[in-house]
């Protein structure tokens, strides 16, 4: 039986380990997003600590903040200029992505919006029954004079079947920092020009026409 | 629809292929009424740049009717137009501030990443001029599809010719800021490198803006001719130490300007070991290559040097310590022709500019091909050829 002096040392011994714990955890974060010693974001870092392949990228947009976090918020917009992404469906409280993956295979991806902060950050992770670990956020700052908005993607993923897996889905296009970073490039595209250039002769002949027909 | 299109290294050909059609709502159709060879079609020609591939449509100098518009274009079916060899989106930064050739959005997403590899930063997509440049299908064919529709081309008032407007497409408006980039004061002496099209209007826009001297350098006794008649002294480089006449030339200080209207033709966008094999193989390849060199050792310390000549890739031996020593401005890049094509017009009309003299050959689409290989092989007595999709029967120039 333990007594409620005991139950004080143990609390206070776990609270104290929590606290330390918490710390240490805010310090790694936070030097993993400072990157380090200098000012450069942590994902453009030579080697990272992390196990899971993290990319990010930013791209300046010509819109308003607002704007564009309202249309990025709006998930049902993003397989608009996410290629890879052929549904986002709402499951409660979840989203399910459905993504294409090599050898004509999908993957699904159960998320949860962990962080939102109106027009500022929308951040994500995906939780169980997901077939890939992953997180990711997309962050929209104001750029200087009137040159728009700064958007920054960051995403952290498990890669299927270690470098193997990354190695299979790069021949295939499909390399999730390939995607993402042409993904951004289309997102800046719409928000722009209100389309995503192509330089097909002919509607058949345009990537996404032919990506459905490759489905059907 | 008929329309060049590229098999290989030499080998261009006319054929039959699907015609263009509206995809996004700012495109609009253009049915192409005159439309050239520019001397930059000759690297694909020549095979020297990547990412051209069988059955593409080349071409990028051209001009026609309007016959089919999306939505959200603002040009209307019947117009005459001259498309822009640059497709730019008007909505990006770079757009934004008029430098229309680094558009960052007409490049389609998944083609920028070869040139963001070489350059650091992808470029922006060109009519009929390799997928790493978009590989939007140009304008040596009956139609082209043409995207921001709202954004590019100028349309063109019905008493000016095709010939007399044209070359807005490209090498006027080329040649303009090759002139605009030498920041030419009313009492300098300017060089120019180079007497094909481009070479030519940078030296007529550099007599325009008040240069109180032209000084053109080439080896073609044509071509410099066309020089002279613009109201340039001219240097045969066969003949002549251009150095040293330059000094002369001159009174002794060296030019103010320089203009490098030549670049890199046949070493195109080779890398390194590239350049070298095609160095040894091409005996004129050291003479191009030199131009640029020439230009920063005549040019007077402080003086400026302007390069719209093309170059791809990357060079040697080159002249770093002069650059530096002697305090040099170096401007370059592929033009912003929609920063230009409005005050260009109206020199054409106000005839100010006349770009007809440069036009050797008038040849019907059908001759394209024979249109390339007189054009290279041919370079004294062919200075531009002019396609023309509605010419019947072959022009007896």
């Amino acid at each position: 039986m333990t007594n409620d002096k005991q139950l004080g040392l143990a609390g206070t011994v776990a609270g104290l380990g929590l606290a330390i714990g918490g710390l240490a955890f805010g310090a790694f974060l936070s030097q993993r997003r400072k990157g380090g010693d200098d000012d450069a974001p942590f994902y453009t870092r030579k080697s990272t600590d992390s196990d899971n392949a993290v990319l990010g990228r930013t791209v300046t947009i010509r819109k308003p903040r607002a704007e564009l976090y309202a249309f990025w918020r709006d998930f049902g917009n993003l397989p608009k200029f996410m290629e890879n992404v052929e549904t986002i469906r709402n499951e409660g409280d979840h989203r399910v992505w459905v993504i294409k993956a090599p050898a004509g295979q999908t993957v699904e991806i159960k998320t949860e919006v962990c962080e939102d902060v109106e027009g500022k950050r929308i951040a994500w992770r995906s939780v169980e029954g997901s077939d890939i670990e992953t997180s990711g956020s997309v962050e929209f700052a104001d750029a200087p004079g009137d040159r728009g908005t700064r958007v920054s993607l960051v995403m952290s993923y498990d890669p299927p079947a270690g470098n193997l897996g990354r190695a299979i889905a790069k021949l295939f296009q499909r390399e999730p920092e390939v995607q993402a970073r042409h993904d951004l490039k289309r997102f800046k595209g719409l928000m722009e020009t209100g389309e995503i250039a192509t330089s097909a002769h002919r509607k058949e002949n345009t990537r996404a026409a032919k990506q459905q027909e490759k489905e059907t | 629809m008929r329309a060049l299109t590229w098999h290989g290294t030499h080998d261009v050909r006319v054929d039959t292929v699907d015609d263009p059609e509206i995809i996004n709502s700012r495109d609009a159709i253009i049915e192409v009424t005159s439309t050239a060879i520019c001397g930059s079609d000759l690297h694909l020609y020549d095979g020297v740049i990547p990412g051209v591939l069988p059955g593409d449509v080349l071409g990028h100098e051209f001009m026609g009717r309007v016959v089919e518009t999306g939505s959200d274009s603002t040009l209307e079916k019947g117009q005459r137009v001259v498309v822009p060899f640059t497709i730019s989106c008007g909505g990006c930064f770079h757009c934004q501030i008029q430098q229309f050739s680094a558009c960052e959005n007409s490049n389609p997403a998944e083609k920028q990443d070869m040139s963001a590899k070489l350059y650091g930063h992808s470029m922006a997509a060109l009519f009929g001029y390799s997928h790493m440049t978009g590989g939007y299908s140009g304008g040596q064919a009956e139609y082209v599809r043409v995207p921001y529709s709202d954004v590019g081309p100028i349309v063109i008032p019905d008493h000016l010719d095709d010939d007399k407007v044209l070359f807005l497409s490209d090498i006027l408006p080329t040649g303009w800021m090759a002139a605009e980039n030498a920041e030419i004061q009313p009492d300098d002496t300017v060089a120019v490198w180079g007497c094909g099209p481009v070479g030519l209007f940078a030296i007529q826009s550099a007599i325009v803006m008040g240069a109180s001297k032209v000084i053109a350098i080439d080896h073609y006794p044509n071509r410099l001719a066309l020089a002279k008649q613009l109201g340039a002294e001219v240097i045969d480089f066969r003949k002549t130490n251009v150095r040293e006449a330059l000094m002369e030339m001159s009174g002794g200080i060296g030019v103010d300007a320089v203009i490098d209207a030549v670049g890199m033709e046949s070493h195109g966008f080779a890398i390194d070991n590239i350049v070298d094999v095609v160095k040894q193989k091409v005996g004129m390849g050291a003479d191009r290559a030199s131009a640029l060199k020439q230009a920063i050792l005549a040019v007077r310390p402080g003086g400026r040097v302007s390069i719209p000549g093309v170059y791809g890739g990357i060079t040697d031996k080159f002249p770093l310590g002069a650059l530096m020593e002697k305090g040099l401005q170096i401007r370059s890049g592929q033009t912003h022709v929609q920063r230009y094509t409005k005050d260009l017009l109206e020199k054409i009309e106000d005839g100010t500019l006349d770009t007809t003299f440069l036009i050797s050959h008038r040849l019907p689409l059908e001759d394209a091909a024979c249109g390339y290989e007189c054009f290279r092989t041919e370079q004294d007595s062919w200075t531009k050829v002019v396609l023309k999709p509605g010419m019947d029967m072959p022009a007896a120039n």
